[in-house]
């Protein structure tokens, strides 16, 4: 049990993580034009001040013991009724603080790229306004305290998501992206409203302490239940399977969002959801195996779609899409793997922010466009985007000691530990991603020129180009920093709990098999695509064609979904007017005198009736008055 | 406050005064030449903000800790031989409809401002159109604060007399038949309703010996179990109208479509919630066991409405029906929230009344400016990248969609989360159901918004001014309105929750527990 401290000392100013950002925000939308000067320096600077107070809330972290680690500060009131209350608190432990650096770190470095990426969009205050609303929201989900108040930061991200998705919404596609991010996003929060309710009505609170105190006291059935509706608001937010079709659609938003919202924080807060609901999953076998479940579907699923789109960003969403398959599957595991869920989520936070500024860098240099077929040989163009790149590709493809090695290696090690055919497929993914990372790499950077005639490559300036220094520093490290000197397993330990089992074979042989299937995948992609790429794409066998299409995914929710609802709502729409609207008008003779009477109402019907009526209302009020007198 | 300030702030008459100002304005307005429009309606503006200031004050004045059920409360006698008084009062749930009505009354006038200049199809004057205002700000006061169920019924009909006029003279091309139409459902209500009034009347005679129309001596009179469900049905078709519930809708898209921006946010942000209101201030404590008894009726009606209301706003081309549908859909949520007789649910709907009073006029109002740009055409085709061309006016219709879909930190999320919480309680299935409507009410928000606002500029949006001065005033209250209740939601649940456990022990119905109560737990 662990000891929860008030907010005092270096904590007593939690919501400013918060304060800052969102007074960005107002500032900088509600400022108009007269911001437009130097809106884009509040609204880094907001991010950068967030970020430094977070190291400071981090060091004064590290300097209690280990079971003192949780902070909490009570705001304010928010919903309350008799048994139901939920207070606007924001709790900070070992789980909220390494979100909040993750957050406020990469954030700052994105708002800064943004600088120099937005450079010539005449709404680049705006861009920023939405930018500092999704660290905002962003930061409120992950410091809630309780339930409501973290629906409320869920919301808030996506709400931003779609504002930023649809930021060139003069552009038809980036609209329609935006609303079906979304959309589908709300699907997911059926489970989460569902989910909060039933937590309410099994434990009488829904604050995450009372909750998670009482959790073993509850039945097996409605902890399922509540796990699986968790679940569900992580699939939709998480674009893990069957939700997942608006995370490609989302690329559509100017590529530092894709960076920080469809990469490296927000798609990870179902990640989240689920370990920090780990007292509920414990109690639960079979949510925790769907879980796991749906973490491999998705794993692969990107994986396939990863591997088969010539768009460099759509190619990325689809590794995103999988290794947040990874990450959802080490959640499902349990105690063995929340802590590696986490740790991948950071690694893979710094290194496909890299990736995505990366392939902005690219773009940037590229006159916006993202075939890679039309790539090639761009290494002597940008040598510090592809040093930078290659680093972060290293880093997702798990080759030692770049960081995602140290996570990715951790969660097949876990996976090996609950059951040998969950390990295998890890091992296969991961396999996938040195293939799909490779083929990236190579159809970029290396082979020839496809360009078209009117390119001219150049390096990106400075203000993207330092960032993306940084990050590719932080691809090489941040794994080994957070295992050696973080030491992320105990760091974590108190709040996601943390056991290891023995396994048949060593470590090391693991390793290195994993290693090896990573590189073989790699080596059949530069086998591929080192010598020559087709401009056009080959048509491609089955497979391929459908990997293309991102696994049909629209297609089928347009059948199953989108045109029933829509032939529903016509129906209804006719029945409206036709059926309802003319039994309850009374009948159709009633309806008819009704539209007969209209005609006359021309030739003063209307006023007739309407003085009869007034002169009604009146004599009622007289007779009332008159009645009383005597 | 000093005692001496008490003394003065309790003995004025607050509620009489609420009405009487209004209905002193209208009369004036009436007596000016028709000439000066501008005078007209600068006085209305004065009058309708005079009386914002008056319940502000009367409503920082509201003690939400006391035990009596109502205050500020008078009592006047006035039929004396049919025990009919002219008695008022609020409660907390009163208390924060009246203030959604005095509030929107102004912001009303303010958006509505060159309406009826521009609308010239309408054959009423400029100083009737305000006039009419406020003598519906009379009523609205008036149907809130009455104690007396005759005195409700008087205020309940004779609201119907401005609403009317102000559809039928004002609106647009079809206002004739959406009128009429508004008015025959209405008064079919009204008929029903007279009818079980009378009824109540008599059962009162039988019981008290002396009939009676005063609420609290009606609150749990005793009533042979099918005399009360007759006079239930009486009410409750009236409420059903009055809110609507499906399937007595069809009157309101016609109306809204009809009607002016300012008529269609008065008519369906405050005239409508008289039928909610009704429901819980009249049926649930006068007929508790007919209120049981019906209850799974009201619910399958409500969900219902929730899932068919935004189904069939989904697929509207007419920007005004989908408000209407939308609304519809709301209102399912609010009746759920009443029947399911748990706090979490009532309070839900209270509080989604003032919610939805603010977002209609949200949408009504900043649609109403978008197409008043556009020659008053209310198609959705007609429009298209307005965002872009106009973005403060594009902000704002985000927001008012936004409203639309309950999106947490906007004060109708609370209200929704509420109801979907205290439904849950009971009855799971229906709120399972009844929480697909987040979906819907996302599409069909968001299908309009990107319709609108988004993609390329349409023909004829070229070119389109954004919001003005006058404009921008009118909807910045419901925005800040809409954001604070949504932030420290506080400010209304503090006076509400009390007036919704009172009503609840009336019904006598208890929440029930949670599977593990306490923290020491254990299995139930």
């Amino acid at each position: 049990m662990e000891v929860t401290t008030a907010a005092g000392g270096a904590f007593a100013y939690l919501w400013l993580l918060i304060g800052f950002p969102l007074v960005g925000a107002a500032i900088l939308l509600f400022g108009g034009k007269r911001t437009n000067r130097w809106g884009h320096y509040v609204g880094t600077l907001a991010v950068v001040a967030s970020a430094v107070y977070a190291v400071i809330l981090l060091l004064a972290l590290m300097g209690r013991s280990a079971e003192e680690r949780t902070a909490v500060q009570h705001i304010a009131d928010w919903v309350f009724i008799n048994k139901f209350s939920a207070s606007i608190a924001l709790q900070l432990d070992q789980l909220s603080m390494v979100f909040v650096l993750l957050i406020t770190i990469v954030g700052s470095l994105i708002h800064v790229y943004s600088i120099g990426y937005m450079k010539d969009d005449p709404d680049r205050r705006r861009f920023f306004g939405f930018l500092n609303l999704f660290v905002a929201a962003m930061l409120l989900l992950v410091l809630a305290d309780n339930y409501l108040l973290l629906y409320a930061g869920w919301e808030g991200v996506g709400l931003a998501s779609f504002l930023l998705i649809g930021f060139w919404q003069y552009k038809n596609s980036a609209a329609a992206a935006a609303k079906k991010a979304f959309v589908m996003n709300r699907i997911g929060d059926i489970g989460l409203s569902l989910g909060i309710m039933l937590i309410f009505v099994t434990f009488g609170s829904v604050t995450f302490s009372t909750v998670f105190d009482q959790a073993d006291q509850a039945n097996d059935t409605t902890m399922t239940w509540i796990g699986l509706l968790l679940l569900l608001a992580a699939c939709g937010k998480s674009a893990q399977f069957p939700l997942q079709a608006w995370l490609l659609d989302a690329m559509e938003g100017p590529t530092p969002v894709s960076a920080l919202i469809h990469a490296a924080t927000m798609v990870t807060a179902g990640v989240y959801l689920i370990v920090r609901s780990g007292p509920i999953f414990d109690q639960t076998i079979v949510a925790s195996t769907v879980v796991v479940i749906i973490g491999t579907i998705t794993m692969f699923l990107g994986a396939f779609i990863g591997s088969a789109k010539d768009e460099i960003k759509k190619a990325l969403a689809g590794s995103t899409m999988s290794q947040i398959g990874y990450m959802v599957l080490a959640a499902g595991l349990g105690p063995v793997g929340y802590v590696f869920a986490i740790f991948h989520l950071l690694t893979h936070g710094v290194f496909k922010a890299n990736l995505f500024l990366g392939a902005g860098s690219v773009m940037h240099g590229m006159k916006n466009r993202e075939n890679m077929r039309r790539y090639g040989a761009l290494r002597a163009a940008m040598i510090v985007t592809w040093l930078s790149f290659m680093a972060a590709t290293f880093a997702i493809m798990g080759i030692p000691p770049f960081s995602g090695f140290w996570s990715k290696d951790d969660i097949i090690h876990a996976a090996f530990e609950h059951n040998i055919i969950i390990g295998i497929c890890a091992v296969l993914a991961a396999g996938f991603t040195g293939f799909y990372m490779t083929r990236m790499l190579v159809m970029t950077f290396f082979g020839k020129a496809r360009w078209e005639d009117d390119q001219h490559p150049h390096e990106s300036p400075p203000v993207m180009t330092i960032p993306l220094i940084i990050l590719g520093i932080g691809s090489i490290f941040t794994g080994m920093a957070l295992l050696f000197w973080g030491n992320i397993e105990t760091w974590l330990e108190p709040v996601t709990g943390f056991e290891t089992r023995e396994l048949a074979v060593p470590a090391v042989v693991l390793e290195a098999i994993t290693l090896v299937v990573v590189l073989i995948g790699a080596g059949i992609a530069i086998a591929m695509y080192r010598r020559s790429v087709a401009v056009e794409a080959p048509k491609g066998n089955v497979l391929v064609r459908a990997a293309r299409n991102s696994m049909y995914d629209d297609a089928i929710n347009d059948t199953i979904a989108v045109r029933p609802t829509y032939w529903l709502s016509r129906s209804l729409v006719w029945a409206d007017r036709s059926v309802i609207d003319g039994i309850v008008g009374g009948s159709a003779a009633f309806v008819g005198g009704l539209s007969g009477r209209m005609r006359r109402l021309q030739s003063g019907f209307v006023r007739s009736y309407a003085l009869a009526m007034l002169g009604g209302a009146v004599l009622v009020v007289v007779v009332m008055l008159l009645v009383r007198l005597p | 406050m000093t005692s001496a300030m008490l003394n003065l702030s309790t003995s004025i008459p607050w509620l009489t005064l609420l009405g009487v100002v209004p209905l002193v304005g209208s009369v004036i307005v009436l007596l000016l030449p028709r000439a000066r429009e501008t005078l007209a309606k600068q006085v209305a503006l004065g009058f309708s903000l005079v009386t914002l200031v008056l319940t502000v004050v009367m409503a920082l004045g509201f003690d939400a800790g006391s035990s009596a059920p109502f205050q500020f409360s008078e009592k006047y006698e006035w039929v004396t031989s049919l025990g009919i008084s002219y008695s008022v009062g609020v409660d907390g749930i009163g208390l924060v409809l009246v203030a959604l009505a005095t509030v929107l009354v102004p912001i009303v006038m303010l958006s509505g401002w060159n309406d009826v200049a521009a609308g010239t199809t309408g054959r009423g004057t400029v100083k009737g159109y305000f006039a009419l205002i406020l003598a519906l700000e009379t009523c609205m006061v008036g149907v809130f604060a009455a104690t007396d169920v005759f005195l409700f019924y008087v205020f309940f009909e004779v609201m119907l007399i401005p609403t009317f006029f102000l559809i039928g003279r004002f609106g647009g091309a079809k206002r004739a038949y959406a009128s009429v139409k508004f008015l025959i459902y209405s008064l079919v209500g009204g008929l029903l309703m007279l009818a079980a009034l009378i009824g109540l009347y008599v059962v009162s005679a039988n019981v008290l010996g002396h009939g009676t129309f005063d609420f609290m001596q009606l609150v749990g009179i005793d009533i042979d179990p099918g005399t009360e469900k007759l006079l239930f049905l009486g009410f409750f078709i009236a409420f059903a109208i009055k809110a609507p519930l499906w399937p007595f809708h069809t009157w309101l898209p016609d109306a809204a479509r009809e009607a002016t921006p300012a008529t269609a946010i008065l008519l369906i942000g405050v005239l409508d919630k008289v039928g909610t209101f009704g429901m819980i201030r009249y049926l649930l404590p006068i007929f508790p066991a007919a209120s049981q008894w019906f209850a799974p009726l009201v619910i399958a009606l409500a969900v219902i409405g929730i899932i068919y209301g935004a189904l069939v706003a989904l697929g509207q081309s007419d920007m005004k029906r989908l408000f209407a549908y939308s609304s519809m859909s709301h209102f399912g949520f609010i009746a759920l929230g009443i029947f399911v007789f748990t706090s979490q649910g009532m309070s839900g709907s209270v509080f989604y009344m003032l919610a939805h009073g603010l977002a209609t006029a949200a949408l009504f109002a900043v649609g109403g400016f978008l197409m008043s740009r556009r020659g008053g055409s209310s198609l959705i085709s007609d429009y298209g990248g307005v965002a872009k061309v106009a973005p403060i006016l594009g902000g704002f219709f985000m927001f008012a969609a936004l409203s639309a879909l309950a999106l947490p930190a906007l004060a109708p999320f609370v209200g929704e989360f509420l109801v979907l919480l205290g439904t849950f309680e009971r009855y799971i299935v229906i709120a399972v159901i009844a929480t697909i409507g987040i979906v819907l009410s996302a599409a069909y928000a968001l299908r309009l918004y990107q319709k609108t606002m988004t993609g390329p500029v349409a023909p004829g949006i070229d070119g389109m001014k954004d919001l003005g001065g006058r404009e921008f005033t009118s909807l910045f209250p419901v925005f800040a309105l809409t954001l604070v209740l949504g932030v420290i939601p506080g400010i209304a649940l503090n006076v509400i929750n009390p007036a919704v456990d009172r009503t609840l022990t009336t019904v006598g119905q208890t929440d029930p527990q949670p599977q593990l109560t306490g923290t020491e737990g254990g299995q139930p």
